[in-house]
């Protein structure tokens, strides 16, 4: 896998707006965003509403992902465009997600929505009507995501990278600045995490820093050793689904899960260890 | 707003300021041409632009953040180049309010 057969810049989202082989889709936790405006042909997918259990805290299963594909007319067949706002924080959750459920065919595009509007491109109201297919999804493929228990046994034995920012890493933050903070569960971050935000992974436009960058930020800035199995974690697993499509897609490391239940798991956790301050 | 998520709220200001409690709630418009900014971005920084938050601007061109106390950079982007920054002070129960023109 390489950064060519896994993103692609607006230009060729423009170029397969209508391609029947292709279905857009944007992932967003705030739809409303969608309703105001979109690539012009695109579906939407809400990553709560849609990808997640009503009652357990999990993912919809196997079942439930074939049916929610099928009535959206996405098949086994279509290659996925996905794109979201936030950096495409929910649209790298969205193309993470298909992956555990096997959709190889699946894209993410640089910059997400922030770059397509703020390049002033056409975004649409209409809302595209798709017919129903029948589409069957692979077992979970576990390669990908991390359990707490598997997490637990990572600590000194595996890379830790803990994608938030550095005021929520500290424990002086229990969510990111844009949201309140009245959260319940404890701050701080995973014994042996090293801290690299996701935010150093992309330019101020949403789009993803070139390799060379990438490489440099994670394995000389941060010490991470490539060599080392890698699990990465934020607060309920978006960012780092976002830093799991770097670390996993673009720099083709093999080994790199993401720990979808994060910190607002983990920080609840009675007896586990939780550090605190600055990272080392 | 959605307190359960990670993600952006429901376009820019979501809660009014006398809902912030003792929070460090940092708040705003940006307006151009006398008109509210609807589609763009706030972004907050800290030293060394060190990236914290950001979220869409909403239709009256709001925006609001729950910060650290301290001091902060405030940059706004919006289509067609358009860009601007100023410096915020947040502290714990205060609103800071900053409009910016672009």
């Amino acid at each position: 896998m390489s950064r060519s057969d896994v993103l692609v810049d607006a230009d060729w989202a423009e170029a397969h707006i209508g391609d029947p082989d292709v279905v857009i889709v944007e992932v967003d936790e705030d739809t409303t965003a969608y309703d105001k405006g979109h690539i012009r042909s695109a579906i939407k997918l809400d990553w709560k509403k849609d990808l997640q259990d009503p009652v357990r805290r999990d993912f919809i299963d196997k079942t439930g992902f074939e049916a929610l594909l099928s009535e959206r007319g996405i098949s086994n067949d279509h290659t996925v465009l996905l794109y979201g706002g936030n950096n495409n924080w929910f649209a790298a959750y969205a193309y993470w997600y298909f992956r555990l459920y096997g959709h190889d065919k699946v894209l993410l595009l640089d910059g997400g929505r922030k770059k397509w509007e703020l390049d002033s491109r056409e975004l649409s109201t209409d809302v595209p009507e798709r017919p129903r297919t029948s589409y069957t999804a692979a077992e979970q493929d576990t390669s990908i995501r991390a359990l707490r228990d598997e997490v637990l046994a990572a600590i000194g034995k595996r890379n830790l990278v803990d994608v938030r920012s550095p005021d929520e890493f500290a424990g002086r933050l229990l969510a990111p600045a844009h949201l309140p903070q009245e959260q319940a569960q404890r701050a701080g971050h995973i014994p042996t995490a090293r801290n690299v935000p996701w935010s150093k992974a992309a330019n101020e436009d949403g789009t993803f820093r070139s390799d060379d960058e990438l490489r440099h930020l994670y394995q000389d800035e941060a010490g991470l050793d490539f060599g080392r199995d890698t699990i990465a974690y934020c607060r309920i697993g978006e960012r780092s689904a976002h830093t799991w499509f770097v670390l996993h897609e673009l720099l083709d490391q093999p080994n790199v899960k993401n720990y979808d239940g994060s910190w607002t798991e983990y920080g609840s956790l009675v007896g586990v260890p939780i550090e605190l301050g600055e990272a080392r | 707003m959605s307190p359960g998520g990670c993600g952006a709220p429901v376009g820019g200001a979501g809660k009014p300021a006398a809902a912030a409690g003792g929070q460090a709630v940092v708040e705003g418009r940006v307006v151009h041409g006398g008109a509210p900014v609807a589609t763009g971005y706030a972004r907050l920084l800290g030293t060394g632009d060190e990236f914290v938050a950001e979220v869409p601007l909403g239709e009256d061109g709001g925006f609001r953040f729950f910060a650290a106390p301290g001091s902060w950079t405030l940059r706004v982007l919006a289509p067609g180049g358009l860009r601007a920054e100023r410096s915020v002070e947040a502290d714990y129960g205060r609103v800071t309010t900053v409009e910016v023109t672009i």
